[in-house]
């Protein structure tokens, strides 16, 4: 039974992994560069909900939602896009910048000592012997909903082909009248809006946010994402996944729970050896 | 927005694609110098010449990819000159390239569809909340790439991956994909390269066939002498980025200078 619990916890903890890592894998694939501000966005969603909760919870979870999807955008806008074409080195220590700049502004604002946000308070299912927090079974169910409405978004719009196109080959989608400024704003949109939601499902789990909480999570997601294969939008929910049942049955284990974060770490490492592109990722040939 | 004005030649059709003096220069490398192009509606336009002597530059200067450091270029009398890919696709004019570039992570019907996307009007929140007009431009988009596709031959192969057709069904598909933007103008950067002789006198036949099905103006580099004598009406030879020849097919092949620059003295 302790099993069965155990397994469900890391479902539901894999489900919010694998949405972040969608915002970090569909940026990568798109726009070719690794945003470390993404999970920042998490902790940005996080205080927009404290700021709206005395309305409603929904109402603060749609404000949350919208507010990281503009800011999302003007994080692209301002400081992406002007370096599109420079070395990836130089997006990657902005992107790093922009993650400095969202913890400092959020201290500044909110001060660094924890606030609790409780967005509901939800109990607790018993079946049996069975103990699972409804929290969890929510996130759960949202995270798949969520990566199945992606998928057919992906696989079944005008928007979904033109952002597969994007990512295999740029150019090429331009001359189609591709406009990929758009769809690269759009893949930051909905990444952000992922990232406010994972916020939500934290929260409902734990119910604090500092200033630095994002960091913690956005980089296992980025890990789930390299496990998975970045780009690869299977790829960050398999990851996902894979990550968070790993981390709640490490952390069942009393003799190595306290060595979680490293266990999830060296597998990413392991795996890298063996197969370098990631679970789903495709080897890239390169043209001469 | 500037003046649209149609241009007309001698004999009273219409010119789609007018070049002035096109320049590009890479440094201290005039890649393309001094081209001028004069194409009428209908026609079956060639650019030939040595390699390296700057023919695919010329099409990167005419889809957007590179803008010209002198000159202009006209599509039926609007001027480009400028422009970025996405809007110069819009306005009319498609390519192919010379290795192919397919979306090889989508299907054969999908890369179709990827073309058509401004052809049918359906909006991001249409499709994010999966509106009922999302659902009717999914349909149409489907429809009409199924289409374009019986047309190509190509239909039965329509949901396999576009990496794993063969090579000269790749080269259709190239066609179709550029097809489905619905140009005024269509580049083809060497169609034949890579083609067995079958499959070149298929590939002649289908852009005989669209020529008239669709009523377009074509513009192709090749190689292949036995295709460019076969179909083009008039030619642009290039030889190091200038013009060395202009003029009828038959008489540019025969011209001492356009011999001397491909096969030596």
């Amino acid at each position: 039974m302790e099993f069965l619990t155990t397994f469900v916890n890391g479902l539901s903890l894999g489900g919010i992994y694998a949405m972040i890592a969608l915002g970090y894998t569909m940026v990568y694939g798109i726009a070719k560069m690794l945003n470390f501000a993404h999970g920042d966005i998490i902790m940005v969603g996080g205080y927009t909900i404290l700021l709206f909760l005395f309305v409603n919870p929904i109402v603060a979870i749609i404000a949350a939602m919208v507010f990281c999807m503009i800011l999302g955008i003007v994080v692209e806008k301002v400081a992406y896009k002007p370096l599109r074409g420079a070395s990836p080195l130089a997006v990657l220590i902005t992107a790093i910048g922009v993650s400095y700049l969202l913890q400092s502004l959020a201290q500044m604002i909110f001060g660094s000592a924890p606030k609790y946000i409780v967005i509901a308070d939800l109990g607790i299912l018993k079946i049996g012997s069975l103990s699972i927090g409804y929290n969890t079974i929510i996130t759960l169910v949202c995270s798949i909903l969520v990566m199945v409405a992606l998928s057919l978004f992906v696989k079944f719009s005008k928007t979904g082909r033109a952002m597969v196109a994007v990512s295999e080959d740029k150019g090429a989608a331009q001359l189609m009248g591709i406009n990929v400024n758009r769809i690269i704003m759009i893949t930051f949109a909905i990444g952000s809006a992922l990232a406010a939601l994972a916020s939500v499902f934290f929260l409902l789990k734990a119910p604090t946010m500092t200033p630095t909480f994002g960091s913690l999570p956005g980089i296992k997601a980025f890990t789930a994402a390299v496990i998975g294969g970045i780009g690869s939008i299977p790829g960050a929910m398999i990851g996902g996944i894979l990550l968070g049942v790993i981390e709640c049955f490490a952390q069942a284990v009393p003799a190595i729970s306290p060595y979680t974060d490293a266990i999830e770490f060296s597998i990413l490492i392991i795996l890298l050896l063996v197969k370098p592109s990631g679970l789903l990722g495709k080897v890239r040939r390169e043209k001469v | 927005m500037a003046e649209v004005k149609k241009i007309y030649a001698d004999d009273g059709r219409e010119i789609v694609l007018k070049a002035d003096h096109l320049c590009i220069q890479f440094g201290g490398l005039k890649a393309v110098d001094n081209v001028n192009l004069e194409i009428k509606k209908g026609e079956l336009y060639g650019l030939i010449g040595p390699n390296g002597a700057g023919k695919t530059t010329v099409f990167n200067l005419l889809t957007g990819v590179y803008k010209p450091t002198l000159g202009r270029f006209y599509l039926c009398g609007e001027d480009l000159t400028g422009k970025t890919p996405a809007e110069m696709n819009k306005k009319g004019i498609a390519r192919t390239f010379q290795n192919i570039r397919l979306f090889n992570n989508l299907t054969v019907i999908e890369n179709v569809m990827v073309g058509l996307a401004n052809q049918i009007p359906c909006n991001l929140v249409q499709s994010v909340f999966r509106l009922p007009r999302h659902k009717k431009s999914e349909k149409e988009y489907y429809e009409r790439a199924l289409e374009l596709l019986k047309v190509f031959n190509l239909d039965e192969y329509k949901d396999y991956l576009a990496a794993n057709l063969p090579y000269g069904k790749q080269r259709k598909l190239e066609i179709a994909r550029a097809m489905a933007t619905n140009p005024k103008l269509l580049l083809l950067d060497e169609p034949a390269a890579g083609m067995n002789p079958n499959e070149t006198q298929e590939l002649m036949d289908v852009i005989s066939f669209i020529r008239k099905e669709f009523d377009i103006t074509i513009l192709l580099i090749e190689h292949d002498m036995r295709l460019v004598g076969g179909i083009c009406e008039k030619l642009t030879v290039l030889n190091f980025g200038t013009e060395l020849a202009v003029g009828e097919t038959s008489e540019v092949l025969n011209n001492p200078e356009v011999i001397k620059a491909y096969i030596g003295e």
